[in-house]
């Protein structure tokens, strides 16, 4: 591509609020060393998005885009929830279609655009939140698994349905009560991370976003990996600061607490997966 | 002049020579074949150059879809796979178009109804997806029977729905189908439907031009929405930008989004006279005042009624509607003028085409419309029968029908 497809248009250059023109003029791309490092100085979401005061996915977003090795040539794939009111937001080609079906509309892009574009590298990252995922998605998220397609899916998991307000899901804790669970929830929740390696993820990852190196550390593998061996998992808790009755500074005190029980670092790697990985570590770029 | 000729030839990825929509569909030399539905499925994809497809078995489908598996092994199509559900399916058909891949795919009754969401989302997002639909019953009870009640539940989903009456018919309309839907002022997913078993399963005439030459390929940077490649601009995008915010901009968005979709399938109006060569098809004679409007091989049956009804001394014209979005509204009006029964011979229980014709003759037409012979679930619709329906409420005589 060129990263032209990326400016803003000359013409209207006078019109557009200035936090649109610093995604482009604060762009850290064409270098697949960047990082959250870079975050003091880059601009990877808007100030105006429409998440909560607070709220940990827009620290999830902008460690995860500042993290992506080749965001020029990479294609986000969403869902319907919080998350998907982003997406407008952000400084990238994103789809949404339909709730729960983004893995199998990232899986139609993947292969066209592998087939279109032989000779050049298009990541193909699908973003969604639990609900999308496990629940009304977790058919064509793991269909996706099994037919070992070249993609990377992040679910922002905050174990409840945030935004249509607050009903259970098949993330949510055992026993907590949500609209839906008026006793509370009377089932485990679904490990999803192991759900995925057993379908045939190659590497997989369970975290809270509280460290925003681990999260740029595991998405960089998850890429690289799903770029050449094939699907990828990464799970991050990103807790609904408003749903669990948390004032919008305790957010991250919330996941350090859960760093040490139920979303404690967990990493998995296949074989192969290692040796991609242990490649990436020797030309620098993890 | 002969080495400018031979230097413009341009072979698509299959290696088979381009030619244009006409010489394929209307110029190029035309051979003989006996085959089913499925069968000219395959031998209309294959000259399609079409870059995806996306397959899940479902009766009386399967075939097709099969078929469209080996052109993929044979290099005629360039992305193939089963997918885990028809609303799996056509999520992925959805991303392989978004990708721009000229996209066909294929279902049947209740895989249909599985897949439903997708089809407003396809229409939405302005992909010229084909889906050929080899109608079938839906459940419950259960059944695999021929049977169209699925085509009324898909008439306002925003995607076009052209009829097939035959092999023959399924294969042209194939061809110009995407030739049709992939137009930058169109650009809206097509259906085209056919009844299954009758058409699918059944062998008949078909008569094909030669298997080294194809349409030319899409080209989706043509198209009315960005491609989503992230190789033309512009970048930064949302496919498609929803509109749920709540003030007054976005609801006049996405009504007027909407209404594009419809503003769409109207402007498909010319260029589908131009390549199925008209929306309907007049069988009969033309004075008649027994009319029968038909879709599909409720149309066959028709032509095959109006034979029987000339022995029986009584003149009767069919109107097949080839195309159903859009609805030929005006050839409907032109056609019935004469005419003082219109009768709608159908394979549903319902009588979608029946409410769609009464919708669009009211007040243009003093005819009687008449929902009948209509018949479901499997059964079939013998001409005498139609003849029989005719004859009984028009206050005729039955001579010779048995």
């Amino acid at each position: 591509m060129s990263y032209k497809i990326y400016e803003i248009n000359e013409a209207l250059i006078d019109f557009v609020p200035q936090e649109i023109k610093d995604l482009q003029s604060k762009a850290t791309w064409g270098n697949p060393k960047r990082g959250v490092m870079d975050l003091p100085y880059a601009k990877e979401l808007l100030e105006e998005h429409s998440l909560c005061a607070g709220c940990p996915e827009s620290m999830a977003f902008r460690y995860i885009l500042a993290s992506l090795p080749n965001p020029e040539d990479t294609i986000i794939i969403n869902s319907t929830g919080c998350t998907s009111l982003v997406f407008p937001h952000i400084a990238l080609h994103t789809v949404h279609s339909l709730f729960g079906n983004q893995n199998a509309v990232a899986s139609g892009i993947k292969r066209v655009l592998e087939w279109r574009f032989p000779d050049k590298v298009k990541d193909v990252v699908v973003l969604a939140g639990d609900g999308a995922t496990v629940d009304i998605g977790l058919d064509c998220t793991l269909q996706s698994f099994f037919r070992q397609e070249k993609i990377t899916t992040i679910c922002f998991d905050n174990e409840v349905y945030a935004n249509t307000g607050g009903q259970e899901s098949g993330l949510t804790v055992k026993g907590h009560v949500f609209k839906m669970a008026p006793k509370g929830k009377q089932w485990e929740k679904v490990p999803m991370w192991q759900l995925a390696i057993d379908s045939g993820c190659h590497y997989v990852a369970r975290l809270t976003v509280s460290s925003p190196k681990r999260v740029e550390s595991v998405i960089k593998k998850a890429i690289y990996v799903a770029r050449e061996i094939g699907p990828t998992y990464v799970h991050l808790y990103t807790p609904c600061i408003l749903e669990i009755g948390l004032n919008s500074d305790d957010a991250l005190e919330e996941m350090r607490a859960r760093d040490k029980e139920r979303f404690n670092f967990f990493e998995y790697a296949s074989s192969q997966a290692e040796e991609v990985i242990n490649r990436k570590k020797e030309e620098g770029l993890l | 002049m002969q080495t400018t000729k031979e230097q413009s030839v341009i072979y698509n990825r299959a290696g088979q020579r381009v030619v244009s929509p006409d010489y394929l569909l209307f110029e190029a030399p035309k051979e003989k074949h006996f085959m089913t539905g499925s069968e000219a499925v395959k031998e209309a994809v294959k000259r399609a150059s079409v870059d995806a497809s996306v397959s899940y078995p479902i009766t009386p489908q399967s075939e097709a879809a099969h078929l469209i598996g080996e052109l993929w092994v044979e290099g005629y199509v360039g992305v193939y796979f089963r997918g885990e559900s028809e609303f799996g399916v056509m999520s992925e058909v959805a991303g392989c178009a978004m990708a721009g891949a000229r996209t066909i795919t294929t279902t049947s009754g209740p895989g249909t109804l599985r897949a439903f969401e997708n089809f407003p989302m396809w229409a939405g997002t302005r992909i010229p997806v084909q889906l050929v639909l080899m109608a079938r019953g839906v459940n419950a009870p259960l059944t695999i029977q021929p049977d169209n009640l699925e085509v009324a539940f898909l008439l306002d989903t925003g995607c076009m729905i052209w009829y097939a009456e035959t092999a023959q018919d399924l294969f042209d309309m194939i061809l110009a189908g995407f030739v049709v839907a992939e137009k930058p002022d169109v650009h809206v997913p097509l259906i085209t439907a056919v009844d299954g078993f009758f058409v699918s399963h059944t062998r008949e005439a078909v008569y094909l031009p030669p298997d080294d030459i194809a349409l030319p390929p899409y080209d989706p940077y043509r198209a009315p929405l960005p491609v989503i490649d992230a190789e033309v601009p512009p970048g930064r995008f949302l496919r498609d930008p929803f509109v749920m915010k709540s003030n007054y901009i976005s609801y006049a968005t996405h009504a007027s989004w909407q209404w594009e979709v419809r503003s769409a399938i109207e402007r498909s109006r010319p260029y589908a006279k131009h390549y199925l060569r008209g929306l309907v098809e007049e069988f009969g004679d033309p004075e008649a005042d027994i009319v029968f409007v038909a879709c599909g091989t409720a149309s066959a049956q028709s032509k095959e009624a109006v034979r029987l009804l000339e022995d029986e001394g009584v003149k009767a014209k069919v109107i097949k509607l080839k195309t159903i979005r859009p609805f030929p509204v005006e050839e409907l009006r032109n056609s019935v003028k004469n005419a003082k029964y219109i009768f709608v011979p159908e394979f549903n229980v319902i009588g979608w085409l029946e409410r769609e014709v009464r919708r669009y003759l009211y007040g243009h037409s003093r005819a009687e419309v008449i929902g009948s012979p209509r018949v479901a679930g499997g059964m079939t619709m013998p001409p005498e029968v139609i003849a029989k329906e005719v004859l009984k409420l028009t206050g005729k005589e039955v001579k010779h029908v048995i």
